[in-house]
């Protein structure tokens, strides 16, 4: 168990494990991403208030999802760098903040294009979409103080503080935001899917999500190599690595 | 000007208690403070100047002012916290200051605190008693003048607390100014919206304890946790320097 957790410190080892991972977590997600929206999109069956709209949900619904759950992630790695100082964990804030960052800036706009035909407007102060507008100011926050800090101890916990007080804020944000849209007015409009999807609709959206979260893992892997090798490139294994012409 | 101050501070006697030491710290900031009187006054100009730019800006009707008033005086309130928290460490890192808190035998995050508690001293609470006056030229009604004062006598501490850890993380970096408020406004969100509500809630004649007693409940928050995770990135600010 404990040298697991010494090998997870370690960029050489996880640099190996990510290559053998990462032709799975690809092709096995770009897979279930094509089935699932696939399926979604051309054979799922049309929703009967909003037609074809509805089908954005399957890209919507999935980077909504990975969005939030990111936040969670880089706020797990966060409390590891402080913790136990553990490189790798800064390496993977590091890596998946503006992948997180990407993800919400996706979930707002598939919004917008589904509220437009749907509400009829691009944008309204919906408790949902101001508290994902909110996770999107903090991902910036991440970044940019990672940005600034040079020095990469230094950048590693400065970052973990500041996930982890940012994802304290978050329920405080997300109920917060709420009450003050049902106090200024009631919901007009739910964006909550109905809880009575068939299964023919939510089959493909799980399909497609699972397979939006394999191919996160692709990219985190190919990001977290891309951070190492920037990181390491003064160490040995590091040179052999290049000499011998990548993997 | 430190001497006569810093001679508690590096007293290396560890029989000083914690109560004392915060004291020391609290009282340092006030007299430091006050001895650059404009330093105060140019958060409270700023609040006022930024009041006055949106009846200037969007309308001076009465009806527009009932209704935005509260929001204008606390994004007025707000920003002008924000402007001020780069005071709160900079000196004291420049000259040291910060680096023997930090070698204390108390706390740090309890000394922090008191460097907190001071920074709403000096900024906050002056912003709670100019208010009245900004309240009633934007024509809040009788009622709603006191509510607002309260909500921003329960708020500013929190905007202090919580700014004290962006001013910590931000320590010594180039441009630390906008980099600030960046990582700061999303965590103030939550105080505006209480702070903002209950007075909207008033001005309807709408019962307010409970919104008050929640906005109670983020500053007993802001009390016990913003401290420890400022002092956390006080210490990583300062390790990188």
């Amino acid at each position: 168990m404990w040298q697991i957790f010494h090998k997870l410190g370690s960029p050489k080892w996880f640099f190996g494990i990510a290559s053998t991972l990462m032709p799975w977590l690809l092709w096995v997600g770009l897979a279930l991403m094509v089935a699932g929206i696939g399926w979604g999109l051309a054979f799922a069956p049309q929703d009967y208030l909003q037609g074809n709209s509805y089908r954005i949900i399957f890209i919507h619904v999935p980077s909504a999802f990975l969005a939030q759950s990111v936040y969670m992630m880089m706020a797990v790695a966060g409390l590891v760098t402080l913790v136990w100082r553990m490189k790798l964990a800064d390496v993977f804030v590091k890596a998946v903040a503006p992948v997180g960052a990407v993800l919400t800036f996706l979930a707002l706009f598939t919004g917008a294009v589904w509220g437009k035909p749907t509400w009829g407007t691009w944008w309204i102060w919906d408790a949902r979409l101001t508290s994902m507008l909110i996770l999107l100011f903090l991902y910036f926050g991440v970044i940019a103080l990672g940005a600034a800090i040079s020095d990469e101890k230094s950048s590693a916990r400065a970052v973990a503080v500041l996930v982890l007080v940012g994802v304290v804020n978050i329920p405080i944000i997300k109920y917060s935001v709420e009450w003050w849209n049902t106090l200024h007015q009631p919901a007009t409009f739910k964006l909550t899917e109905k809880p009575s999807m068939p299964a023919e609709m939510w089959v493909p959206l799980l399909l497609s999500v699972l397979g939006l979260y394999l191919i996160f893992g692709w990219l985190t892997c190919l990001r977290m190599q891309t951070e190492i090798l920037v990181r390491e490139g003064r160490t040995r294994w590091v040179k052999e690595l290049v000499q011998a012409g990548g993997n | 000007m430190t001497a006569e101050f810093t001679v508690n501070l590096r007293s290396p006697d560890v029989s000083v208690g914690t109560a004392t030491a915060m004291k020391a710290v609290f009282v340092r900031d006030l007299k430091i403070a006050l001895r650059q009187p404009q330093d105060l006054l140019n958060p409270l100009l700023f609040f006022v100047m930024v009041v006055t730019l949106f009846p200037l800006g969007v309308s001076p009707e009465v009806s527009f002012l009932e209704q935005a008033g509260s929001g204008i005086l606390w994004v007025a309130a707000l920003l002008s916290v924000l402007l001020s928290l780069d005071h709160l460490y900079r000196h004291d890192f420049d000259d040291g200051t910060l680096e023997q808190l930090v070698l204390q035998p108390q706390p740090l995050f309890l000394l922090v605190l008191a460097k907190s508690m001071a920074h709403w001293v000096l900024t906050g609470l002056p912003l709670v008693l100019l208010a009245p006056v900004l309240g009633v030229m934007v024509h809040l009604q009788g009622n709603s003048v006191a509510v607002l004062c309260l909500t921003l006598l329960i708020g500013t501490p929190v905007l202090s607390l919580i700014g004290s850890i962006g001013a910590a993380l931000t320590l010594g970096l180039r441009a630390a100014g906008v980099l600030l408020s960046l990582l700061i406004i999303p965590l103030y969100i939550p105080v505006l919206i209480f702070g903002t509500g209950t007075v909207m809630a008033a001005s309807e004649g709408a019962p307010v304890a409970g919104q008050l007693a929640l906005m109670g409940a983020f500053l007993v928050l802001a009390l016990t946790l913003a401290p420890f995770a400022s002092a956390a990135a006080l210490r990583i600010s300062l390790s990188n320097s």
